[in-house]
């Protein structure tokens, strides 16, 4: 029992980091209709700017306040996420207004190879590591309920306490403000929004730096977990699953689809990997939303298809 | 001037639905089949046979498949490196434990990915749009993870990489760079008539209604259920067809990495450059495909820069992603519509009103 809710709790650790990822495309795809492939290329660039800047800080400051570095590292990598932002909505999608799913969809993929390329040049392309200061060392609580307790990853926790005080004040943040109350009116209907004066351009820009201040926080607590590499980049295709699980347009469904996912994970690992030679991981988070969706194809909190001819 | 389709009356139904309906297309086509067949072979070097010309022509093979599924049909997937692995390894595993002639391994790896196209088409029945396109990555991720953990199908090779030995054309040998390319030619000429008479025939226009509405056209009385699964099985056995050409004759050893993810985009990319919906874009986009990232290398070294290996990457990476938003915004219908734009201008060239 146990070693059960050490998995489950696992699994929904591991679920809150993919929630992270699928809030980024979540955003996303409500304001502009984009399906944004690119969101794992904007972890790693994110990443690695704040790595590396955080790094050269360091060094510039003479080693003095790691924490200061850091600081000024974050405000610099969000300063370059809202760059990104910008250069995407000028050059690409101001360009792509009223084309088809696929057609945006395959121009994220470009911007992702772009990014992918860019980033690598710009920042380096070896393992580099982020300190900003999480614990490492795991507990064990509930010792005196089960024998030998349930050992829990304190920097799992963080990162999950992270992920939720994210989510929050993104909730806050779309239902109580100005802005917020622009980007749903933005998403209900582009061309209703447009007529009431709010500039869509702008819009856009604000959910891609939003989403790219997401892929900051993504990247920082992956990047400490896991080192910066590559490989951060393939975040993204552990939280599609996710996202259509939950509803491409659902910011709540993008949390509890990163739990589900997050905890079917690990529990198939644990208790079916052993059978089929393990490593199912990945391709198990796919079906899991697959036999969700037949059942119901808009996802769990999508908005309903309905068809007109 | 040459291009006109004046005086070329259609008096029966017959040559009003044949396939290419201008005297001019047709020479055309004869001309770029006798070029294809006897010219490339006897000008085309080594060089250009094996690292050109093959790849391209089992890509465009490939594209054409994909484009039955995603442009006449209009179910995105991303997916479909799956279904070339499957094609591969069906073959090979066939090869091996059957000792099958060649021709007949490849198109029993196509049967077989048609089988597991139908499979993971099912979904398509309920599942729709970018949720559909998701999904059909389970079927990458799934295959990737079968063929390298399930040692059944690479016969317990220990290194998961398995490879073909030397090819036989019943009794003639498919060996050298000349010999493979026609052997790849075939199948693409053969397999790209029948389909382009497919997408022209009731067939195809059942799939068109889909992709354009699919309650309308189960209004009129189309069977989402049959077109949907035909046009899954059909771009699968084409799929698995080219994909057991790439593994046989372009690679001759492979592993599971060969059909991975970035070839599944590879392919999308080139549907999309080219032209969704046309199997003349499908070839457009695989020459596209092809020669951007041999250009991409020789151009540096032909200015004179001698770059570091890893930025030479980097920058190839970055430049490759923004030709594609760059062709995207330029003329998101593809390649085939310049081509069509182009016909259209000759046509009244040299008088334009």
């Amino acid at each position: 029992m146990g070693f059960f809710l050490e998995t489950v709790i696992g699994g929904l650790m591991s679920g809150m980091l993919y929630a992270l990822v699928a809030l980024g495309f979540v955003l996303i795809f409500k304001a502009s209709g984009v399906f944004n492939f690119a969101q794992g290329a904007m972890v790693l660039i994110a990443a690695l700017a704040m790595a590396r800047l955080s790094g050269w800080i360091d060094g510039w400051l003479g080693g003095q306040s790691l924490w200061l570095a850091n600081l000024l590292a974050f405000a610099l990598s969000a300063a370059f996420m809202w760059l990104i932002a910008v250069l995407v909505e000028r050059w690409v999608l101001r360009h792509l207004v009223n084309q088809e799913a696929t057609t945006l969809l395959m121009a994220t993929i470009g911007i992702s190879y772009f990014l992918d390329g860019i980033g690598q040049i710009l920042f380096g392309s070896s393992v580099y590591s982020i300190d900003v200061g999480m614990p490492k060392d795991p507990v064990i609580i509930l010792d005196s309920m089960f024998e030998g307790g349930v050992l829990v990853s304190l920097e799992d926790l963080t990162a999950a306490v992270v992920a939720a005080v994210l989510v929050a004040a993104l909730a806050f943040f779309f239902q109580y403000t100005t802005v917020g109350r622009a980007l749903r009116a933005v998403a209900d209907d582009h061309q209703a929004a447009q007529s009431v004066g709010i500039p869509l351009n702008r819009i856009w820009v604000v959910v891609w730096t939003v989403a790219g201040l997401v892929a900051l926080v993504t990247g920082i607590v992956w990047g400490s977990k896991f080192g910066v590499q590559f490989t951060l980049s393939t975040a993204a295709l552990r939280a599609l699953p996710v996202v259509i699980l939950g509803g491409l347009t659902s910011v709540p469904g993008a949390i509890v689809g990163g739990l589900i996912i997050g905890v079917g994970e690990k529990l198939s690992e644990v208790y079916l990997g052993p059978f089929v030679g393990g490593g199912i991981e990945i391709w198990f988070a796919y079906v899991l939303a697959l036999v969700f969706l037949l059942f119901r194809p808009q996802g769990l909190f999508g908005e309903k298809i309905i068809d007109r001819v | 001037m040459f291009y006109r389709e004046n005086g070329q009356f259609k008096s029966t139904y017959r040559s009003d639905q044949q396939i290419f309906p201008i005297r001019q297309d047709r020479w055309f086509m004869g001309a770029l089949l006798v070029a294809a067949f006897v010219g490339v072979p006897a000008l085309a070097s080594e060089y250009w046979l094996q690292a050109i010309l093959i790849p391209f022509l089992i890509l465009a093979l490939a594209a054409i498949g994909l484009n039955v599924l995603v442009g006449y049909c209009g179910q995105i997937s991303i997916g479909s490196g799956a279904f070339m692995a499957v094609g591969a390894y069906a073959a090979w595993n066939f090869g091996v434990r059957l000792d099958l002639p060649l021709v007949v391994q490849i198109l029993l790896g196509g049967v077989f990915a048609t089988l597991a196209g139908v499979v993971f088409g099912v979904p398509s029945l309920r599942i729709r749009g970018l949720y559909l396109a998701v999904t059909t990555l389970a079927a990458q991720f799934f295959m990737d993870w079968a063929f390298l953990r399930i040692p059944y199908f690479t016969n317990y090779s220990t290194s998961g990489n398995v490879s073909v030995p030397a090819l036989d054309f019943f009794g003639l040998p498919v060996v050298t760079p000349v010999q493979k390319y026609l052997f790849v030619l075939c199948f693409v000429a053969v397999i790209g008539v029948l389909t382009k008479n497919l997408v022209r025939g009731a067939i195809g226009r059942q799939w068109m209604a889909i992709r354009d509405m699919d309650v309308a056209a189960a209004v009129i009385g189309i069977r989402p259920v049959y077109a949907k699964l035909t046009a899954f099985a059909v771009s699968s056995f084409i799929i698995g067809v080219a994909g057991a050409l790439w593994a046989y004759v372009h690679l001759g050893s492979w592993e599971p990495l060969a059909f991975d993810l970035n070839r599944s985009l590879q392919l999308l990319f080139i549907i999309i450059i080219g032209g969704l919906g046309s199997v003349i874009g499908s070839f457009f986009g695989a020459a596209f495909m092809v020669l951007v990232p041999v250009l991409l290398t020789n151009v540096p070294h032909a200015l004179g820069l001698s770059l570091p290996v890893d930025v030479a990457a980097h920058i190839e990476h970055m430049v490759f992603g923004f030709l594609i938003v760059f062709f995207l915004i330029v003329e998101p219908h593809g390649l085939a519509r310049l081509w069509s734009i182009a016909k259209e201008k000759l046509r009244i060239w040299p008088f334009p009103h």
